[in-house]
């Protein structure tokens, strides 16, 4: 499949979107890690002369109901989204590569029960699982980063169960497993290592789904709380104001759209550029 | 092929075992029990209520004697009595609320077909064209796209600024006024909005889902034969290929469900529309239980008969699923 790290590059360097893509997500990183350098307000700072103030050149993208400062919102909100999608797909991958190696490498009855349970969970719908569980507690950063995690992990484990399956009958695990190394060794050191492309392709298709799933938990008003300042809930403000201020509504929403945009670019692009044939 | 009905409904129960099973433990991981909240909700019931409750769940007995007595009841189609002041029957509830959901569900299934599967064939037949490649820059849009931000643009500008469409609810104040024709332009009118808002994402996946299929089967080796012997290029593509790469999408097609059900707490909250979305919302927030366990349940067994219809119609229409 893939043979060497710089054809890869090659390839991925050629790939206009993917770059696009990688544009993006870098441009984000920085934001949020400048994000108190740049904003020219404090992001939760009540100023209730300004209230609901079109966009212009003291606000750039106008004032909320409270007064604050939009444009410093919807750059801290970048860094919230962004500690979503890694926490949540953290969460997920692990969850799912563990269930996945599991299944894959004992085979038998392991395998049937843990399948039989992945098939059960998709049953589900997400939205369903995800808000019943997040209603049973309060709702808080965590609480949601681990909610996405327990109910996205089921793809991962599919995928790294069918590598493993494919995996564990060639020569080199053979190999391993006569010169002595036992399971969990041949797991981690031998299969892992080389499940782990797809397993990467997943995580950042999964970034963006975690990214849209906490927009619109927080837009429900049951994610992140304000006045901790999320995409998500900036837009709850917008569809409470819609017939006086266009603004809350179009400027965290166009963020969502670009950030999402932009890991699915990135995602596409790796699996593209590993395996040029599913183009 | 009746065998094969047999052998897939068989494998459907441990499923539904599977299924009963996760929404039970769902609910019985939550801290404090269920007869508390009931007390703590609703200050009028009375410690009999309680009582009943508890002797309801079984409250008083062992995690897997409860869950058996729970399956017990839901085996006959008994979820119990939702904990709101109305009291009324969970089976009840979700029932009157299923067709609204079902309806917006059906309409913009219908609107995904009909606009993603043109655009897929054709940027396939095309590829590489400058229809291929907008459609392309399109699906990247449709998947990136939030769909509450897509719902709240859309009624800022047909609601507020256009004033064309209603933004919420499914009739409007002087509905029952109207004559027959006008009643159902009236609900015509309230479900565009909706049913735009829960089909857009898919339109985005299914067109591209139609192209990967499409250009899967172009590289297959009866197509060659077919353009060997002489076939014009349309018949080929649309004869041959084209049937054969619509397959797939009824699998698609079944697993669409579980998103749909979903995505419909989404859009119902926001245009404010009787659904089960909006029941399970309203539901989860007041945190009904007996509601919120009965809901998981079916949205669940509805995802399974939607996968099963879809096996089901890709056995028919592929003999080779059969004899496998």
């Amino acid at each position: 499949m893939l043979k060497t790290y710089s054809e890869f590059w090659y390839r991925f360097k050629k790939d206009k979107l993917a770059v696009a893509g990688s544009i993006i997500v870098i441009s984000l990183f920085m934001l949020s890690f400048l994000a108190p350098l740049i904003a020219p307000y404090d992001p939760t700072a009540i100023d209730a002369r300004h209230v609901l103030t079109p966009p212009g050149t003291e606000h750039w993208f106008g004032t909320d109901d409270l007064g604050r400062d939009v444009f410093s919102r919807v750059l801290f909100g970048a860094r919230i989204s962004l500690k979503v999608g890694f926490f949540s797909v953290g969460i997920s991958a692990l969850i799912g590569i563990m269930i996945g190696a599991l299944a894959g490498y004992y085979g038998a009855w392991i395998d049937t029960i843990i399948m039989r349970f992945v098939d059960t969970m998709l049953c589900f719908p997400t939205f369903f699982l995800i808000i019943a569980l997040i209603a049973l507690f309060e709702p808080s950063i965590w609480i949601i980063m681990i909610v996405i995690g327990a109910t996205s992990w089921m793809g991962v484990a599919r995928l790294v169960r069918a590598e493993i399956l494919s995996l564990k009958q060639r020569e080199f695990i053979l190999a391993a497993r006569a010169a002595g190394a036992g399971d969990l060794r041949i797991i981690f050191s031998h299969i892992l290592p080389n499940a782990l492309a797809p397993v990467l392709v997943y995580a950042t298709l999964g970034v963006a789904a975690a990214i849209l799933i906490e927009s619109s938990l927080s837009f429900l008003g049951i994610g992140v709380q304000p006045p901790t300042p999320s995409w998500g809930n900036i837009l709850t403000l917008g569809k409470d104001n819609i017939e006086i201020a266009w603004w809350l509504s179009l400027f965290p929403g166009l963020a969502i759209l670009i950030t999402v945009l932009g890991y699915n670019l990135l995602g596409e692009g790796i699996r593209d550029s590993l395996d040029p044939r599913l183009r | 092929m009746f065998n094969y009905l047999i052998k897939r409904l068989v494998a459907m129960i441990p499923m539904l075992i599977g299924i009963t099973m996760i929404s039970f433990l769902v609910i019985h991981i939550a801290p404090g029990s269920p007869a508390d909240l009931l007390v703590q909700m609703n200050p009028k019931a009375s410690p009999e209520a309680k009582v009943r409750l508890r002797a309801y769940y079984g409250l008083d007995k062992p995690l897997h004697m409860q869950y058996l007595y729970w399956l017990k009841q839901i085996a006959v189609f008994d979820f119990g009595r939702s904990f709101s002041p109305d009291g009324r029957k969970v089976a009840d509830k979700i029932l009157e609320r299923m067709p609204v959901t079902v309806l917006i569900n059906v309409l913009s299934l219908l609107l995904i077909f009909t606009i993603a599967l043109p655009i897929g064939v054709l940027s396939s037949v095309h590829q590489r064209s400058l229809f291929d490649k907008f459609s392309t820059v399109f699906v990247f849009l449709g998947f990136a796209w939030p769909s509450f931000w897509l719902a709240l643009l859309l009624m800022m500008l047909f609601g507020v600024t256009l004033g064309w469409l209603p933004i919420s609810g499914l009739k409007s104040y002087n509905h029952d006024s109207l004559s027959l024709i006008a009643q159902a332009l009236d609900y015509a009118k309230h479900l565009i909005l909706p049913v735009l808002v829960s089909a857009f994402g898919g339109i985005a996946g299914m067109s591209r889902y139609v192209r990967s299929s499409m250009l899967e089967v172009i590289r297959q080796d009866y197509i060659r034969t077919a353009r060997a012997k002489g076939l014009t290029e349309s018949a080929v593509m649309y004869r041959h290929a084209l049937r054969n790469a619509l397959l797939p999408v009824i699998t698609l097609l079944g697993l669409s469900v579980p998103g749909l059900i979903g995505g419909s707490v989404i859009f119902e909250t926001i245009f404010s529309i009787p659904g089960m979305g909006q029941l399970f919302w309203q539901s989860a927030m007041s945190r009904d239980y007996p509601v919120i366990m009965g809901m998981l349940v079916i949205g669940a067994i509805l995802t399974l008969i939607g996968n099963i219809l879809a096996d089901i119609s890709y056995a028919m229409a592929d003999p080779r699923i059969r004899v496998k």
